[in-house]
């Protein structure tokens, strides 16, 4: 019987696993122990509902519910001196619980510190766009609905960034192989002769990085040179390689090591 | 707001326009020599005046974040690599610290003075790297032709160190591998003893120059506000009116123990930031000097080790490999099932030589990181362009594509 691959997650697995590995954990520390990071979080708890918060490597994690994110960034640029929106995304946790997680990560110039902000969504549901507050959420978001399809709600050019408009698939959900699917072989191929021609072209033929050890009319056999066109046997001979200075290269010979000066300062 | 002085009004001799306010698409790029990579620009036109732009990115993605999920967090990092190419070292460091937080590792000292060493001269090798092109795109051969030499004996001094000149890989989870050759000090210091006059022959040929100031002065000029809504950082937050620097405000490695200023400027325009790369490059030699005496200190003192003890993680020294069995089977596992750091997530910015590069790593305690976002300054420098070319001219295009260095390795990924 084969090995049962789930479908769901088509990443690289590790090949061996102790049975009895436990992984730790990085540790988490409560906001108290922060006292920036405490008055943060209760400017946030006195409006929006916070599910979970904690500290991790230095920076606050802040998990909120999803259709808050707008208020609670607006609350956090304009009341809480976090002016810029660093970086935000999404994690495929479809396999495991059907839903993507959403990060947003924020930092502030004058506090100098770094605040997370997460929720989770059902697949299939949209987020609220940031773009208003922060203007580089407009290509973050884009890039997220490129990578994952999860659409932002209120952006005003909802297209991929990355990947060609006229892609299929989102690249990294974990269902999506990374040498790509039936559909991105054959991009190039539909786009340009159109669908009929995969039979023509053949797989052989797609790859154009393809090399046929066996062709001798588009391809040189290093070591085992033959005329152009010849039939290739496995048992070829070895190419005898001559070199004109039968007695060494002249230059060379000549050298004389006593009397010459190695330059190891290039600007001497 | 675009520069309206000494600008000569369009006379078109032999073309009409059917209507008068007739817009034109002009496609720039993703083959421009100056748009520095696959950068395609649609520019919508009123005569030579851009009145929409719409940056295209995408031409160089390979799917770094997806590949990374696919790979052992040693095998990521020659891949970083391939980000920014004219500093990888700034990534690999990047990437080596985020996973360092993750699993809580603290390097040597001698390993932190080597890679401030890298970080350092890669930050003045993009910076010569950004003065050549961006005077060539607007004209000036001659300081292309200066700081591409310069920049070819840091390379000369990295390829020393890492045999590689473009794609370093030269800094480990947990160290560095090798410590510096015995030249590498001497050959920077003849450097740097020439660096203060080769900048002020770039300056000579610039600051006064009037075609420079006419292209660069009052043209792309960016508010405090814009900069900090597109999430810009680095040079192009600095020049406008931010003096943020992550090496000054959240020290990493051993920059809290060495002296340097964070040059910035309130003007936010071409100008501005030309003027932030060339004092950079001066603050850079300053730190290299510091970190050369701190390497010299280390060896005094006769602190050899350049890679954190930490055996879940690390692979002992060649030496115990080669002679302690159990070292030997570590490092087996290590190399053949990868490190396996705890259950948790990090994100980690460092200064880059082109703003904040941060690497946000999701670990699930398997041997692949199980999302890996890579936050690269350039992208949102990229996207500012939607905002920021509005009003100004096709010639101003080319010049504030250069001053934002941006680098398509990193924008795409």
């Amino acid at each position: 019987m084969r090995a049962y691959k789930p479908k769901n997650d088509v990443q690289a697995k590790p090949y061996y696993t102790d049975r009895f590995y436990v992984a730790p954990q990085v540790p988490k520390f409560d906001v108290e122990t922060d006292e920036v990071f405490a008055s943060d979080l209760e400017a946030i708890k006195a409006k929006f509902e916070v599910k979970d918060a904690y500290i991790q490597v230095e920076q606050m994690v802040v998990y909120i519910n999803a259709h808050d994110i707008y208020g609670v960034l607006e609350l956090m640029r304009d009341e809480l001196q976090y002016t810029q929106l660093s970086e935000m995304s999404a994690i495929d946790w479809l396999a495991k619980e059907n839903s993507f997680e959403i990060f947003y990560q924020m930092l502030s110039m004058t506090k100098r510190k770094r605040i997370r902000v997460k929720y989770f969504i059902e697949n299939g549901q949209a987020v609220d766009s940031v773009e208003k507050l922060f203007r580089s959420a407009d290509w973050s978001e884009r890039e997220m609905f490129d990578m994952f399809g999860i659409e932002a709600n209120g952006h005003p050019f909802m297209k991929r960034i990355l990947m060609p408009y006229d892609w299929q698939g989102f690249p990294l959900l974990k269902t999506y192989p990374l040498e790509g699917d039936e559909f991105a072989a054959w991009y190039e191929v539909d786009k340009i002769y159109g669908k009929e021609a995969r039979d023509v072209i053949g797989p052989e033929l797609r790859d154009p990085a393809r090399v046929d050890r066996y062709d001798s009319e588009r391809f040189a056999r290093l070591g085992f040179e033959v005329p152009k066109g010849t039939e290739i046997t496995d048992d070829m001979q070895r190419t005898v390689q001559e070199y004109q200075e039968k007695d060494g290269v002249f230059l060379i010979k000549k050298l004389d090591k006593e009397s010459s000066v190695v330059i190891d300062d290039p600007q001497r | 707001m675009a520069q309206v002085k000494n600008r000569l009004t369009p006379f078109f001799e032999n073309i009409t326009f059917d209507r008068e306010d007739n817009e034109l698409v002009l496609n720039f790029g993703p083959q421009h020599p100056s748009a520095h990579g696959q950068l395609r620009l649609m520019l919508h036109l009123q005569q030579e005046q851009i009145v929409k732009a719409h940056p295209d990115v995408g031409y160089l993605h390979r799917g770094m974040e997806k590949m990374a999920e696919n790979m052992i967090y040693n095998e990521f990092m020659p891949t970083t690599d391939r980000m920014d190419y004219i500093a990888s070292s700034s990534n690999n460091y990047g990437f080596a610290l985020a996973v360092e937080k993750l699993i809580g590792l603290e390097v040597p000292r001698r390993a932190k003075v080597i890679r401030m060493l890298l970080l350092e001269i890669n930050r003045l090798m993009s910076h010569l790297f950004w003065l050549a092109t961006t005077a060539l795109d607007i004209g000036a051969m001659t300081v292309f032709l200066f700081a591409f030499r310069e920049r070819e004996y840091l390379m000369d001094i990295i390829e020393g160190y890492c045999g590689a000149r473009l794609t370093h890989a030269a800094i480990r989870i947990g160290g560095v591998p090798l410590d510096i050759q015995d030249s590498f000090l001497h050959q920077l210091r003849v450097f740097l003893n020439k660096l203060p006059q080769n900048i002020k022959d770039y300056e000579d040929l610039l600051d006064s120059n009037r075609i420079w100031l006419m292209r660069m002065e009052e043209v792309g000029t960016i508010s405090t506000e814009m900069a900090l809504s597109w999430g810009c950082t680095g040079p192009m937050l600095r020049a406008s009116g931010v003096a943020w620097d992550i090496r000054k405000e959240e020290p990493y490695e051993l920059y809290d123990e060495v002296e340097f200023n964070v040059p910035f400027s309130d003007k936010g325009d071409n100008f501005a930031r030309y003027r932030v790369y060339m004092e950079e490059m001066r603050e850079s030699a300053k730190i290299l000097y510091q970190c050369m005496e701190m390497y010299e200190k280390c060896e005094k003192d006769g602190e050899t080790e350049l890679m954190a003890h930490a055996p879940k993680y690390i692979s002992a020294p060649k030496l115990d490999i080669m002679t302690q069995n159990y070292s030997l089977m570590q490092h087996f596992v290590l190399v053949t099932q990868g490190m396996r750091p705890p259950v948790g997530e990090v994100y980690v910015a460092t200064e880059s030589p082109k703003g904040e590069l941060g690497y946000y790593i999701n670990s699930q305690g398997g041997p692949y990181p199980y999302r890996l976002k890579l936050r690269a300054p350039s992208f949102w420098h990229t996207g500012i362009l939607t905002d920021l070319l509005p009003g100004h001219y096709i010639p101003d295009v080319v010049s504030i594509i250069g001053t934002t260095n941006i680098v398509f390795g990193e924008v795409d990924r």
